[in-house]
């Protein structure tokens, strides 16, 4: 064990224990006084040879820097707290924090005066509380805080995101090149057409709901880009398309976006400001406007685009009295259920994305369909080798693609 | 140029936020976060476009004596009284006691309420249309929905022991393995609309310009 010293330095370095400070009441300063006694019995602990159980330091992983992880097996009898002290090169042992008796770990990532610096080697020592020689740990090795420039615990992430990535520029090319793939038919996307051309014959309007997510959300985002294709369908055959939003921002994208789409197949003159409308943040206030827009305006088709949460069979059922033909597309898997009896179509999960794809036709769109199937069949047979290697006593590729 | 900016935006912040989730370094890190602050100041924004978008439709609405427009008059004047009262207490307007909490929590949470009781309702009325047992798969659905329902009730058990068994086993086994392989699905078309937009092959959110 490395010989430690008892100077003023550290003394001077040492700030009342931040645990005794913040026990302690208004009015009763003894308490924070005699912590101090305390951390003066604990350096004459710490000045001794003794030694102890074992602690490891190392460099916390995967952070940028500023930070040491502690580990240590806790003694049978664990004291009620302990006092962290940690030393620099050439210096003495400081106080740094006060812990928990019962914890086996701790991550120093101290601010202010205790700064963690990074590239200074730094040793750390438990001393029990109260204050007792045989509890004492030993001096940990040297640890030295780096900044990390790749997370190495979302390795597995980062290989799928490459592989997909890399197969969707393939598809791409592919397409670029003048193949042709062929998906399933969704009946939920062929109906959205069916349903804006019902919604013009009846002389009516469609209903857009783009969620209740903001615009953050990337259930909001693909909402948008449906909306898109939904709304060149409605320029084209001049059918009022109503938006409610519920957050400011996804209002001001989907006028953005309506806006564009009747420019775009050149009736600007037909879009109306008045169609993309705010609403309210509020969840149940959203409901009962949407709700009311329903009744009164009795549209031939709500299409019910987005994140949805317990709105949903709110929105679905009221919009199922009135009679209109629903579409609703969702990834939030609770909410299914209850589209799917309310609604004539759901497009479920996977589906809700492909749709822009899907609705445009157009090549490039249809590659990154066709690289995610590939991903899909690429991660089945993963999840069934790793299953039977997991069965075989082989936990390796599972542990691989678990995430943290 | 209307159509690029946009897109070499969306291109940029796309790439940068990919890269800030697997890159803990500090200068990486400090851009994310600023860019995160920079989405709260545009956010900020779009709410006063936002609530002036919610007066004009409505006082025109009023203005124009349209259907229901006694309602779009209660939902100016109590927007407006709200603000005003809000604005009167400063910021402490959301501690116990104020005005504002005292509206909050006398109209708007008791309205809350009653539109999520209504659920109760929608509930009872899609499952007398979802129950009706028409197609085998509907059957299938019907008696998953029966077991679960009885097996999650005190009389479950009494009925049969094996209810609640039944019932945690349709929760666990094929309700998760149906759940994960949709969430596994829409993890995929989640990533696939992320390239579409990182790469700039997904372009319906801005307009082509032109008409036509």
């Amino acid at each position: 064990m490395s010989r430690l010293r008892l100077d003023n330095r550290a003394l001077r370095a040492y700030r009342p224990l931040r645990t005794a400070r913040r026990n302690t009441p208004k009015g009763a300063p003894s308490s924070v006084k005699s912590a101090g006694w305390i951390v003066l019995l604990s350096l004459g602990v710490i000045a001794s040879h003794a030694s102890g159980f074992p602690l490891q330091a190392t460099d916390t992983r995967n952070d940028g820097g500023g930070s040491v992880t502690l580990g240590w097996t806790p003694p049978p009898r664990p004291p009620a707290q302990w006092i962290v002290y940690r030393a620099e090169p050439g210096q003495a042992f400081a106080p740094i924090d006060t812990i928990g008796g019962e914890l086996a770990g701790y991550t120093d990532e101290q601010s202010g005066n205790h700064a963690v610096r990074n590239g200074v080697p730094y040793r750390y020592r438990l001393v029990p509380l109260p204050v007792d020689a045989t509890l004492l740990s030993d001096v940990s090795p040297a640890a030295t805080p780096r900044v990390s420039w790749f997370d190495t615990g979302k390795l597995n992430v980062f290989i799928v995101i490459t592989l997909f990535l890399g197969l969707v520029l393939y598809y791409i090319r592919q397409s670029e090149r003048g193949k042709v793939w062929s998906f399933r038919p969704i009946a939920g996307l062929i109906a959205i057409e069916e349903a804006i051309g019902r919604s013009t014959e009846m002389g009516k309007g469609v209903l857009y709901v783009p969620g209740v997510q903001d615009i953050d959300d990337i259930q909001t985002i693909a909402s948008m880009i449906i909306l898109g294709k939904v709304a060149r369908m409605t320029a084209k055959y001049e059918t009022p398309l109503l938006v409610p939003a519920n957050s400011p921002a996804v209002y001001t994208v989907a006028d953005e976006v309506v806006k564009g789409a009747y420019s775009d197949v050149g009736r600007a003159d037909a879009y109306r400001a008045d169609n993309v409308r705010y609403i309210t943040s509020e969840q149940f206030a959203y409901v009962a406007a949407v709700n009311g827009m329903m009744l009164r305006e009795r549209p031939a088709a709500n299409l019910f685009l987005g994140a949805f949460f317990a709105e949903s069979l709110l929105l679905a059922e009221t919009g199922h009295e009135t009679g209109a033909i629903q579409i609703a597309g969702t990834a939030n898997v609770h909410q299914l259920p209850f589209f799917v009896v309310a609604c004539d179509y759901t497009l479920i999960g996977e589906e809700y994305y492909a749709a822009s794809a899907y609705l445009s036709k157009d090549a490039k769109l249809l590659g990154s369909l066709k690289a995610s199937d590939t991903v899909k069949i690429a991660l089945v047979v993963t999840i069934v080798v790793a299953s039977i290697l997991l069965t075989l006593g082989q936990p390796g590729l599972a542990e691989f693609f678990a995430t943290q | 140029m209307k159509r690029e900016i946009p897109l070499i935006i969306s291109m940029a912040s796309g790439i940068f936020v990919l890269v800030g989730f697997f890159v803990p370094h500090p200068a990486i890190r400090a851009i994310y976060d600023d860019i995160q602050q920079w989405v709260i100041i545009v956010v900020a924004f779009t709410y006063v476009l936002g609530m002036a978008n919610l007066m004009r439709i409505n006082v025109e609405q009023i203005q124009r004596r349209s259907k229901d427009w006694v309602y779009k008059l209660a939902l100016v004047v109590s927007l407006l009284a709200t603000m005003a009262v809000g604005f009167s207490e400063g910021t402490h307007y959301l501690d116990d006691g104020t005005k504002f909490s005292w509206i909050y929590n006398t109209f708007y949470s008791a309205m809350s309420a009653t539109m999520f009781s209504l659920l109760a309702f929608f509930i009872a009325s899609a499952a007398f249309r979802a129950f009706r047992v028409r197609t085998v798969e509907a059957l299938l659905l019907a008696l998953a929905a029966f077991i679960l329902m009885l097996g999650r009730v005190p009389i479950g058990s009494v009925i049969h022991p094996y209810l609640p068994v039944a019932a945690d086993w349709l929760m666990e086994i094929p309700q998760n393995a149906a759940k994960r392989g949709i969430l596994m699905g829409a993890a995929l078309g989640v990533m696939a609309t992320g390239f579409r937009v990182i790469l700039g092959i997904e372009r319906t959110y801005g307009s082509e310009g032109g008409g036509g």
